[in-house]
C-alpha cells in the first residue's frame, strides 16, 4: 500500500535551484524551479544567471515558495531528500547544507540521492504503476547513461558516454551553426525541414563496451564539414546539418537502449534527462521498441529538466527501505551511481 | 615548443605525457575551437595521472574531479557569462589546492589566471592538429622541456587506455 510520508526534495548540482514537496512518492504537491518561476520579487533585485553562489541567495525563497504551493510548512515534512552528487561542489553543499538543517532542525530524517537516479525517478512521478525493474536511458546536457534500475536504490550502470554527453553534442553543432544555447532544441526544430541522410557521420563504437556511447566523434565530422564548406565558399544547408546530427544523434542513442533491453531482458525502457524531451528520439525509440514488445515511458518535459520532485520520489522509496542517510552526509563531485 | 598529432589517440599520447610530468599545483589553460581535441588532451592527462575511467566533457558540468596520482580538476568555462562568475564556482579554491587544473577556454579568463602557468593551444583541420606549448613561468619551461624529451623518446611509455 502506498504511504502517506510527505518529502521535502532539494536539487542544487548544476544551474537550477529547486525544492519539491512531494506525498507518497507519487502526489506532486509542489515542485518549483528557479528558471521557471519570478523570483525576482522574492529576491528582491535580479536573479544571477549562472553562479553557485547564486543557489545560496536562492534557496531560501524557493523552500519557501514550495512550501507555499503545497499549502504545508515544515511541520508537516516527514524526511528530506537532498542530490548528494554529482555536480559542482559549491553548488551541491548548498542544497545539502540546507537539507540537513532543516532535517536536524526538525529532527528528520535525511536522504541522499544520485542525480541519475533522481533522473530515473521522474518516471515514478509520471507513470503511476512502474515500478522497478525496467531499463532506464538518461539523457541530458551533462549526461548520458543507460541503466538497469533492478530495485529501489539497485542501479546497473550498463553504459555511458566516454566523451560528450548527446545534449552537449547537439548544443555544440548549434553553437557553430549560430544557434545559440542552449542549442538542443533548436537543432530539433531547424531539422524538421532538414534531410536526414544528407550528411554521412559516423556511428561511434566503443571498444570492448557496446553499450557505451561517444559522440565526440560525430561532432568533429560535423564541424570538419562546416569548415570545409567555408573554406570553399560553399552555402551550408542548416537544416541537413542539423536533421543529420540528429539523426546519428538519436540512432546511438536509440540503438544501444535496445541493445540493452535485449541482453537484460527488460520489457520498459523509461526515458530521462533533458534530451529525453526531443521528440525524433521519443518517436524512434518508441516505433522499434514497439517492434519488440517494449513499452518506451516519457516523463513530461518538467519533470525530465533538472528539478526537485524526482528527488523527493527517490527519497521516499529510500525512507521506506531505510536507505537514510548520516547527518555527516557529504556532497561528492564524481559520485558513482 | 610545438608538437604535430595526426589522430585523437596521438593528442592523448601527448596529453598523458604532460600528465605522467604534472605536478602538485600545476595550471594547464587550453585553448583550441570546438572539435580541436581539448577534451581528449585532457583525457590523456588524466590517464597519465592514474585516473580510470571515462573523462568526459565538463561543458555542462563546468567542473569535473578525478582521483589520481594527484587531483584533477577539468574546467570548462565556455559557459560563463562573465569571469567574475569563476569567483563563485569556488575557482581560487581549486588553484590552491595540490591538485593539476587544466581550463578549458581559459584564455576567456586570462586576467583571472596564475601569473605562472602552461599554455596549450590546439590548431588543425581534418585529423591533424598542431599542438602549441607557451611557458609562463621558469616552473613550467622546465616542465616542456621535460615534456618534449618524453615525447621525442617515442612511445611506449604512456599508455592511454582506459
Amino acid at each position: 500500500m502506498q504511504g502517506t510520508e510527505i518529502i521535502l526534495g532539494i536539487e542544487t548540482s548544476c544551474d537550477e535551484t529547486s525544492a519539491a514537496v512531494v506525498q507518497g512518492g507519487r502526489k506532486i504537491l509542489a515542485n518549483v524551479i528557479s528558471s521557471q518561476v519570478d523570483l525576482h520579487a522574492e529576491y528582491g533585485g535580479v536573479v544571477p544567471e549562472l553562479a553557485s553562489r547564486r543557489h545560496v541567495e536562492l534557496i531560501t525563497p524557493v523552500v519557501r515558495a514550495a512550501l507555499r504551493e503545497a499549502d504545508l510548512s515544515f511541520s508537516d515534512i516527514n524526511a528530506v531528500a537532498v542530490t548528494c552528487g554529482p555536480g559542482l561542489v559549491g553548488a551541491l553543499l548548498v542544497g545539502l547544507s540546507y537539507a540537513k538543517g532543516v532535517a536536524l532542525a526538525r529532527g528528520l530524517p535525511l536522504l541522499g540521492v544520485h542525480h541519475t537516479a533522481a533522473h530515473i525517478y521522474a518516471n515514478l512521478l509520471a507513470t503511476p504503476d512502474l515500478e522497478p525493474p525496467f531499463l532506464s536511458l538518461v539523457v541530458s546536457g551533462g549526461h548520458t547513461s543507460l541503466v538497469l534500475m533492478r530495485d529501489h536504490g539497485a542501479y546497473e550502470l550498463l553504459g555511458r558516454t566516454v566523451d560528450d554527453a548527446a545534449g552537449e553534442a547537439l548544443d555544440k553543432v548549434a553553437r557553430a551553426l549560430g544557434l545559440g544555447y542552449p542549442g538542443g532544441p533548436a537543432i530539433e526544430k531547424l531539422a524538421r525541414s532538414g534531410d536526414p541522410e544528407a550528411l554521412q557521420l559516423p556511428r561511434a563504437v566503443v571498444r570492448d563496451h557496446p553499450l557505451d556511447f561517444s559522440f565526440s566523434g560525430v561532432k568533429t565530422a560535423v564541424l570538419n564539414h562546416l569548415n570545409r564548406m567555408r573554406q570553399r565558399g560553399e552555402e551550408v544547408n542548416k537544416a541537413d546539418v542539423a536533421a543529420s546530427l540528429q539523426r546519428a544523434v538519436v540512432d546511438a542513442l536509440t540503438e544501444r537502449a535496445l541493445a540493452a533491453a535485449r541482453s537484460t531482458g527488460s520489457k520498459k525502457i523509461a526515458l530521462a534527462g533533458g534530451v529525453a524531451a526531443n521528440r525524433e528520439l521519443r518517436t524512434r525509440l518508441k516505433e522499434q521498441a514497439a517492434c519488440k514488445g517494449i513499452e518506451v515511458i516519457v516523463p513530461p518535459a518538467i519533470l525530465c529538466t533538472d528539478n526537485a520532485a524526482m528527488v523527493a520520489c527517490a527519497g521516499y522509496y529510500y525512507l521506506k527501505r531505510g536507505f537514510t542517510a548520516p547527518y555527516t552526509l557529504n556532497a561528492v563531485a564524481n559520485l558513482p551511481l | 615548443m610545438r608538437l604535430k598529432s595526426s589522430s585523437v589517440t596521438e593528442t592523448e599520447k601527448i596529453g598523458a605525457a604532460l600528465g605522467a610530468l604534472a605536478f602538485a599545483g600545476m595550471v594547464v589553460v587550453l585553448s583550441g575551437e570546438l572539435g580541436a581535441g581539448k577534451t581528449a588532451f585532457s583525457r590523456g592527462v588524466a590517464r597519465g595521472l592514474g585516473v580510470r575511467g571515462p573523462v568526459t566533457s565538463p561543458t555542462f558540468t563546468l567542473i569535473n574531479e578525478y582521483t589520481g596520482r594527484l587531483p584533477l580538476y577539468h574546467f570548462d568555462v565556455y559557459r560563463l557569462n562573465d569571469p567574475v562568475e569563476l569567483a563563485d564556482l569556488g575557482y581560487e579554491e581549486y588553484l590552491e589546492d595540490e591538485g593539476v587544473c587544466l581550463i578549458e577556454w581559459g584564455d576567456l579568463v586570462q586576467e583571472w589566471l596564475p601569473k605562472e602557468h602552461l599554455k596549450v593551444q590546439l590548431k588543425g583541420q581534418g585529423d591533424t592538429r598542431t599542438l602549441t606549448f607557451t611557458a609562463q613561468g621558469q616552473r613550467y619551461e622546465k616542465l616542456i622541456k621535460e615534456l618534449k624529451a618524453r615525447v621525442d623518446s617515442g612511445p611506449g611509455d604512456s599508455h592511454a587506455r582506459s
